[in-house]
């Protein structure tokens, strides 16, 4: 089954600027892929695609067999159950005074009301092990918490394709491993933006390489991070002191 | 709700007061203040029995004088004005020790000063027992238009986040050697608050992507806090016929 078909995506900002010339991509049901490429490449324009909230180019995009169609609102609204995003300041993503209103907003939208929705509260808290800090203010919660709350205010909507920004940018090593962990747990199918390659191996089996607007490569993302010549063509570089000289095991 | 404990008018313990839905709070309230304001100047009793009232509710409250008198200073730049007019009044004149003031002065500075403090103390109650958060609740139940609840909800969450953030701007200004002491060295910090508004600015339009991308339509759910009973009405309202009682006895 494919939880994500996009084909022939094209995309220019109003000041003419052109984003995406042309993407295609396939994500299969349950797979953990790492969109990667340097600033600018197109990777955040690509991610708004997801949901409809940019659209207007020429190509197509399909999430679950649902096609993406800006002017149908009753289509919308379940795409955007469908396609959980977390982005990348948590700041940005928890906006009410406490945790669990702001996890309850996603599935609030779709309908849900008493019961219901304190069950998928309670669900979406204990999958990222906020559950005692539900009546927390954000603000008080330490980044690394504010990252898991943001990940479970979009597991709160059940998504069938997840898709996070730099979800281990600003986290302390111990945050980054905690949130390896919970993303590992999850079987819902991933879409992991990152500059973050180390982090991109532990979690990913596949790897995208987005570049200009394009996917310049696409495959096991070990064999990826071995090939010097690729990364250094796409100004992607592995930390200092890492290096793969041929695909891990 | 747990929200807004740290908020420093709020006294976080338990009371019959704190437990009353935000809304009839509210309610009370305004309703008590109104009275007040339409009670006649010269009804001398009838302010004292006000008084004793809004302490009953403090004390039932458990919120100390000591903490409702330091607070109510925020009212002291409102009551010098009032302080003035019995020496700037025109008409009849009287002797208060050896000075002449008016009298038509010294009601009309009784009367700002005596509804004012009571306004003042009416409102601390109501701050005293109820969080940011509940507040906004109770508005948007009174059926405040949503536009002001949700400019409400937004301030009472990101105001914290704006002020770290011109903190962290403040520290860089300093940490590059920025020591204003003098009118001309405030361009610095004004182009700084410049920088805050396009960070805001630009933060707004994020948020509101994370919004959208949560299937906003352009109305927040409602809080989970428990909607007033009747007897929080009665309970509310009892407090409200009591002063509108003085009001028209006196």
């Amino acid at each position: 089954m494919t939880a994500l078909e996009v084909a022939g995506l094209h995309f220019s900002y109003p000041d003419g600027r052109q984003a995406l010339r042309g993407v295609d991509l396939t994500l299969a049901e349950g797979e953990r892929v790492a969109l990667l490429g340097p600033n600018g490449a197109g990777k955040t324009t690509l991610v708004l695609h997801l949901n409809g909230i940019l659209h207007g180019g020429a190509g197509r995009v399909i999430v679950d067999g649902l096609a993406v169609r800006p002017r149908d609102r009753v289509a919308l609204t379940e795409l955007r159950r469908r396609v959980g995003i977390v982005f990348q300041d948590p700041d940005d993503q928890l906006f009410l005074p406490t945790v669990a209103e702001d996890v309850a907003f996603g599935p609030a939208n779709l309908g849900l009301r008493g019961e219901e929705l304190a069950a998928r509260v309670d669900e979406a808290l204990a999958a990222v092990g906020m559950s005692e800090h539900r009546d927390r203010v954000p603000h008080h919660l330490s980044f690394g918490q504010r990252r898991r709350v943001a990940v479970a205010t979009v597991l709160a909507m059940r998504p069938s394709l997840l898709v996070l920004d730099e979800p281990s940018s600003n986290l302390d090593p111990a945050s980054r491993r905690e949130l390896a962990e919970i993303l590992e747990g999850l079987a819902v199918t991933t879409l992991m933006v990152t500059h973050d390659l180390p982090y991109a191996l532990q979690l990913c089996p596949r790897a995208v390489v987005l570049d200009e607007g394009r996917v310049v490569a696409d495959g096991p993302t070990a064999e990826l991070l071995a090939d010097a010549d690729l990364l250094a063509r796409h100004r992607l570089e592995l930390p200092f002191g890492f290096a793969f000289s041929r695909p891990l095991p | 709700m747990g929200a807004g404990h740290a908020h420093w008018l709020h006294r976080d313990h338990d009371s019959p007061v704190h437990r009353l839905a935000p809304e009839v709070k509210i309610t009370a309230a305004v309703l008590c203040t109104v009275a007040v304001v339409l009670t006649p100047r010269e009804a001398f009793g009838a302010f004292a029995a006000y008084l004793v009232l809004i302490g009953a509710v403090a004390g039932l409250a458990r919120v100390g004088p000591g903490w409702l008198i330091r607070r109510s200073a925020i009212e002291l730049p409102f009551v010098l004005f009032a302080v003035v007019l019995p020496f700037t009044g025109h008409g009849p004149r009287t002797q208060v020790l050896g000075v002449a003031l008016s009298v038509e002065g010294l009601y009309a500075g009784w009367n700002i000063l005596v509804k004012g403090t009571l306004g003042v103390l009416v409102s601390l109650l109501l701050a005293a027992t109820t969080t940011p958060r509940e507040l906004i609740v109770g508005l948007d139940r009174l059926r405040c238009p949503q536009i002001l609840v949700q400019i409400a909800t937004f301030m009472l969450r990101y105001l914290q986040v704006l002020v770290d953030e011109a903190r962290r701007m403040r520290v860089a200004r300093l940490a590059r050697g920025y020591d204003p002491r003098f009118l001309w060295q405030v361009r610095a910090f004004a182009a700084g608050i410049g920088a805050l508004f396009l960070r805001a600015f630009e933060r707004g339009e994020r948020v509101y992507l994370a919004m959208l991308s949560r299937g906003y339509t352009g109305r927040l759910p409602e809080g989970r806090a428990p909607k007033a009973s009747k007897t929080q009405w009665t309970a509310g309202l009892s407090v409200v016929a009591a002063t509108a009682v003085i009001a028209v006895v006196s």
